[in-house]
């Protein structure tokens, strides 16, 4: 019989027994819904209270174009937002800057300056829809800008939930989108918990992403391992600060890939789960029950579609919403069926939020919480997937932590090996892909022609340039330059950068010069380059 | 025989870049990796420096056609042409017939096999 191994690397059984899960104790390691340690889920009823949000991932071109997209999904029944934003934005550069050529408003929209987050949220009331920011680098940024947004809306500071990722340790790892130091970095991302803590108590201020580095080419396992890793090093951020863990550990939350094996991704967050609620209790000591749960986003994952007949792309999707139901989800996002190629169209958007609502209306896998418990399969599954993540973070604590794993690049080249092992398991089919590497249509090559691929469009760059340049001839000069010297002389000494910066921006400090404030004080990150 | 992989523009995406460049060197091609947001000057100073037969740019950010032609123009201003530029990345079908036109050798669309990449390599570097 043919050997199979789940992507975590251990094998799976052709059946699966009673003996197989004779060593799970009931009530230490599944429990109930709604009860430490969570493996079934973090509520007692889960969707039968209230489906899963559904939040797909848009942004293009200007505020304005990223506008009437958020509003054409609302108005087809998706309830937040997931705001994507251009590679400039990300890296704090204005959309003038030299090194912006070409890159403005071309992965996500474009924000130079408060005003076109203004314009970005116009008609959008932030006291009532719930907007994740994915934004890292510049989040402390960004974050001010979405805050400051919501203040002249008149939304109340306890009505807005905003969810900016503020992950910077898996940029090092996986996506890239560094800027400074690691260890000014992650001074940023303790400054926006620290702050939103105090102030929006209801933001979730940071996201702690498997997602990127599954992404990148990590094993199931190593997603959630280093998931876990980066959270655990976040909290002790904030515990060195002295602020007690209960006072911002309810608001952490999670994003995380379920494409791939349906059950091996189930056994995943269950394991995941209760690692989470154990880790908090026992070594952080945590007492609220909600600084215990890990609440998380289950996304798609782009690298589980193809480019050979795309609509086959929209079953995937079906199935990776499936799985992302049964394992519990608060919040999803599939990637769409043109992803491989471009810029998503309306349309893909549409089939894709369409996917999420027929999974939770149509499906039954909403009908009942955590309807895999009980399984054989499952458990044994959850639980050989509980004691791989607990390898896989002991290899991270032997490579000297997360974050000197990260600085050193140790860390970075095991993704990069394991990608390198995941495409030769393509090559040789161990890994099916129907229609590139088994199953072949003869007209495979053929189907890309069907994709309506996304017009960029040129004058985007050269709006979105004369707007910054309006911008800055308007505002109070004199403002902007004190507000951003200010923030140099912070950022020089300890206090909680999120003041200047939301000084800054109200004085409508353009992104470029928030980010160069801090250039000068913490310098650039120099990648490790290893593979 | 020896490779530059670089990564320009300010896309982080290096998944594609780093597989390319462990296969090259499992082919027993010398390879050198420039790390990502590499401006289009400074990958074909590393070029010329390293003494690169060719030069595999990967691109996911879309802004390819413009990252392309500046690396090819720096080549061509330090009288480096005979350096060959591949592309590979999110490249969509109408693109690759204009990437060629600016002289990129090889593109490398959106499910090209590894093994193919890895072909095409080895014998632009033997031709040279």
């Amino acid at each position: 019989m043919k050997e199979i191994r789940a992507h975590a690397g251990f094998p799976i059984k052709p059946v699966y027994g009673p003996e197989d899960v004779a060593d799970v104790d009931f009530e230490r390691d599944i429990g109930r819904p709604g009860e430490y340690p969570f493996t079934r889920g973090i509520h007692t009823h889960m969707y039968r209270a209230r489906p899963w949000t559904m939040r797909q991932y848009v942004g293009f071109g200007t505020p304005k174009e990223t506008n009437s997209r958020f509003k054409y999904l609302m108005a087809h029944g998706q309830d937040a937002l997931n705001v994507a934003f251009d590679l400039p934005t990300q890296l704090g550069l204005d959309s003038d800057d030299r090194r912006a050529e070409g890159e403005v408003g071309r992965v996500g929209m474009a924000i130079d300056t408060l005003a076109d987050m203004e314009e970005a949220f116009a008609g959008i009331p932030l006291d009532r829809v719930s907007v994740s920011l994915t934004i890292n680098g510049m989040a402390a940024a960004i974050t001010a800008m979405y805050y400051a947004v919501a203040e002249k809306q008149g939304a109340a500071a306890d009505r807005v939930v905003t969810t900016p990722q503020n992950d910077i340790l898996k940029e090092f790892i996986a996506r890239g989108t560094w800027i400074y130091p690691v260890e000014p970095s992650l001074r940023l991302v303790a400054d926006l918990i620290e702050f939103s803590a105090k102030h929006y108590p209801r933001s979730n201020p940071v996201s702690v992403c498997g997602y990127h580095i599954r992404e990148a080419g990590c094993t199931t396992a190593q997603e959630m391992a280093y998931g876990l890793e980066i959270a655990a090093a976040y909290v002790e951020l904030m515990l060195a600060r002295g602020i007690p863990v209960d006072d911002f550990a309810p608001r952490i939350s999670f994003n995380f890939t379920a494409w791939g094996k349906i059950f091996e991704e189930v056994a995943k967050f269950r394991a995941g789960r209760r690692l989470y609620a154990r880790m908090l209790r026992g070594r952080f000591g945590a007492k609220n029950p909600k600084s215990w749960m890990f609440r998380t986003l289950i996304g798609g994952g782009g690298s589980a579609f193809v480019v050979q007949e795309p609509e086959n792309n929209i079953v995937r999707g079906a199935y990776i919403a499936l799985a992302g139901a049964l394992s519990g989800a608060q919040t999803m996002a599939l990637p769409t069926y043109d992803e491989a190629y471009t810029i998503p169209s309306a349309k893909a958007q549409l089939i894709a939020l369409r996917t999420m609502q027929i999974c939770a209306e149509e499906s039954g896998a909403a009908d009942t919480v955590d309807p895999l418990a009980g399984s054989y399969y499952v458990e044994a599954l959850t639980s050989a997937m509980e004691t791989q993540i607990l390898e896989e973070m002991a290899r991270v604590e032997r490579m000297g932590g997360i974050v000197e794993a990260v600085k050193g690049g140790a860390l970075q080249a095991e993704v990069a090996r394991q990608a390198y092992l995941f495409e030769q398991k393509l090559v040789s089919g161990e890994i099916p892909k129907v229609g590139a590497n088994c199953h072949v249509g003869d007209k495979a090559a053929e189907a890309d022609r069907e994709v309506e691929l996304y017009a960029f469009d040129p004058q985007v760059a050269a709006a979105q340039v004369a707007k910054l340049e309006r911008i800055r001839r308007d505002r109070d000069n004199s403002a902007a330059a004190r507000a951003l010297r200010h923030l140099s002389d912070e950022a020089r000494s300890t206090g909680n950068l999120m003041y200047p910066i939301l000084e800054a921006v109200r004085a409508y400090a353009t992104l470029g010069e928030i980010a160069r404030a801090m250039k000068d004080v913490f310098g650039e990150h120099k990648e490790p380059v290893r593979f | 025989m020896k490779v530059l992989i670089a990564k320009p523009g300010l896309d982080g995406h290096d998944r594609g870049a780093k597989v390319v460049a462990l296969a090259l060197r499992d082919a027993g091609v010398e390879v050198v990796y420039s790390g990502l947001k590499r401006t289009p000057d400074e990958i074909v100073q590393e070029a010329i420096q390293e003494d690169v037969d060719v030069i595999g740019l990967s691109v996911l950010s879309g802004a390819h056609l413009l990252l392309s032609c500046r690396v090819i123009e720096g080549l061509r201003a330090y009288g480096a042409e005979e350096i060959k530029v591949v592309v590979g990345g999110i490249i969509p079908p109408r693109d690759v017939a204009e990437l060629r036109k600016l002289g990129v050798a090889h593109v490398f669309p959106m499910g090209t096999p590894l093994p193919e990449i890895i072909k095409v390599f080895t014998k632009e570097a033997s031709e040279r």
